[in-house]
């Protein structure tokens, strides 16, 4: 197999912000009539003159900054000129040879160990509208636009193509919306937040472009098509050739767009309308709120909490997991919070398709402080979440409602399951008296069935013991292992 | 150098429609143009480049939202719409 290149070009919408890039119009249209969100400026009426949003400058050196970026000393507006019918003006305010910055980099986190894929360039541009298309997209007789999203401020980030696997490509992408969530700059939840640019070649060949992605999972999907496209025209001899593509995601290919268009015919200028921007200048001020970063706050649950580096990885994956992990770690101990944040809470959460918002610290914390009291089972207070998200409530009332299956059985109920567990099996109940482990984990799990998972394992496993040891001392001939 | 090719590229490009006699004629007008930029070569060559006629760095507003207009005043100069939507062609 031919090494694969892939270098991406990510459109992230700055979508926190409350007003679009050049005119004042509202940016929460999302839930709205089309159409409904346009004025002069968006919808390039003749005459209309732009004026740029200076939060949405500010969010841009920020979200530079934070992906280790140089900052440039200035920075200006150009036309890139082309036709499209989500398109108003004939052309895209964007950037061109004076970016808001350039040379950073993303630090992945592979099997293999780290991975550092470089950010060659970031610049602003405004997002044009959306095009509905009735039908597939080589198939529809029209297409139907919403300007709503026209003139939204996008950021673009373009990367070296250090990218070598389609996994890669999504994992950069995590890393990437988990940066700009953390810097509250963007909101991955709202429909077309992200768009994706793919270029991808084998080794020697050829690049495609595959335009205009609109999802994670599409990213993956399109890059793992056009390998094995691109692959299958090598093996039968067929040159690959460099073009444009569209991913349909329904049916999951890449389609040649055949268009005649390239890089010089954009016909770039100095945008008259707006005038040039300092950004050197606003470095430092932007600098004292960058907030604590994902990597810096992995290493510091390691050190500060002593847990392990597993959990930190997955508990700063979202901002809201990491700061709801802190509040429940402040209250009981950090590793045990830890672990039914990072591993129970977030699987129900996962299965469930919801997010870490749906749950509540304070419920956690009560949840994990009557476990260490040891009135509830490990099962038990699964189930307490398990039923707080599933039909709510709080952890005492559910415990006190359902206090039969959850609250610890006696230890005498205990021992008589236990005592019954042996009886019936045993030739593993010898096999543990020799010490072999599997049979001690066999008789757990016999007892885990019988008692559904409410008796507390180490109870179970003093009952055994005390089993064996009487055993023992009735056959003083068998063998002993210490 | 621009030619009959040329034209005929820049004519897609605007989305214009250029008749053969025009694709003939155009040539020679646009290179004749071209020439005279030839001038700018007499300047020194240490000027630096003009980014902006005005002068002026800057210019912001602050991020808040305002009115908008309504979808009808909006799609109130569309030639074609259907159900709140601008009515364009196919794409492709
Ligand atoms: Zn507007």
């Amino acid at each position: 197999m031919k090494e694969v290149i892939i270098g991406l070009e990510v459109h992230v919408q700055l979508n926190k912000l409350r007003s679009k890039l050049f005119c004042s119009c509202s940016t929460q249209y999302h839930d709205s009539e089309p159409d409904t969100h346009t004025c002069p400026v968006c919808l390039g009426l003749p005459g209309a003159l732009p004026v740029t949003n200076g939060k949405a400058v500010d969010n841009a050196i920020k979200v530079a900054l934070a992906l280790n970026c140089n900052i440039e000393e200035w920075t200006m507006f150009y036309r890139k000129n082309y036709y499209y019918p989500d398109l108003v003006k004939g052309f895209q305010i964007s950037q061109y040879d004076y970016p808001i910055a350039t040379n950073g980099s993303i630090s992945l986190d592979m099997e293999g160990g780290e991975r550092i894929i470089r950010i060659k360039r970031v610049h602003m541009e405004e997002d044009p509208g959306k095009l509905v298309h009735v039908g597939t997209i080589d198939k529809s007789r029209y297409s139907l636009i919403d300007y709503n999203r026209s003139g939204m401020a996008l950021l673009e980030v373009v990367t070296e193509p250090d990218l070598r696997t389609p996994k890669e490509a999504r994992l950069f992408l995590n890393k990437l919306k988990n940066i700009l969530e953390y810097l509250d700059v963007f909101d991955s939840s709202l429909e077309g937040s992200l768009r994706v640019d793919a270029n991808i070649s084998l080794a020697g060949g050829a690049r495609a472009e595959i335009k205009n992605i609109s999802s994670y999972k599409g990213v993956e999907k399109a890059l793992l098509f056009e390998i094995v496209r691109q692959n299958n025209l090598v093996r039968r001899g067929v040159k690959v050739v460099q073009e444009t593509r569209h991913f349909d995601e329904v049916r999951g290919i890449t389609i040649s767009l055949r268009t005649k268009e390239g890089e010089e015919d954009y016909r770039y200028f100095p945008e008259p309308d707006l005038v040039p921007i300092t950004i050197a200048d606003r470095v430092d001020d932007i600098k004292k709120t960058l907030p604590e970063l994902p990597d810096a706050k992995r290493q510091r649950f390691v050190l500060q909490y002593g847990i392990s580096d597993n959990h930190a990885k997955v508990l700063i994956s979202e901002l809201g997991l990491a700061n709801f992990f802190e509040t429940v770690a402040t209250e009981v101990d950090a590793n045990l919070s830890a672990t039914w944040v990072a591993d129970i809470l977030k699987g129900e959460l996962n299965y469930r398709d919801l997010d870490i918002s749906a749950f509540s610290p304070n419920h956690m914390v009560q949840i994990l402080q009557v476990l260490k009291k040891d009135t509830i089972t490990e099962n038990g207070a699964v189930q307490v979440i398990r039923t707080i998200l599933d039909e709510g409530g709080t952890p005492s009332e559910i415990v006190k409602i359902k206090s039969k299956d959850l609250l610890k059985m006696d230890v005498d109920a205990s021992e008589n399951i236990t005592l019954r567990v042996i009886e019936e099996n045993p030739g593993a109940f010898q096999d543990f008296c020799k010490g072999k482990n599997e049979a001690m984990h066999f008789l757990m799990g016999q007892v885990m069935k019988e008692t559904h998972g409410t008796v507390n394992r180490s109870t179970v496993i003093e009952l055994l013991n005390k089993s064996k040891k009487e055993k023992l001392q009735n056959a003083p001939d068998n063998h002993r292992e210490a | 150098m621009i030619t009959k090719k040329t034209v005929d590229h820049l004519g897609w490009l605007a989305r214009i429609k250029l008749t053969e006699e025009e694709k003939e004629k155009f040539p020679d007008q646009l290179n004749s143009i071209l020439d005279y930029f030839e001038k700018l070569d007499e300047v020194e060559a240490d000027v630096s480049p003009t980014h902006h006629v005005l002068g002026l760095t800057n210019v912001f507003r602050d991020d808040v939202a305002g009115q908008s207009i309504s979808q009808e005043d909006a799609l109130g100069n569309a030639p074609r719409k259907e159900r709140g939507y601008f009515k364009g062609p196919r794409i492709i």
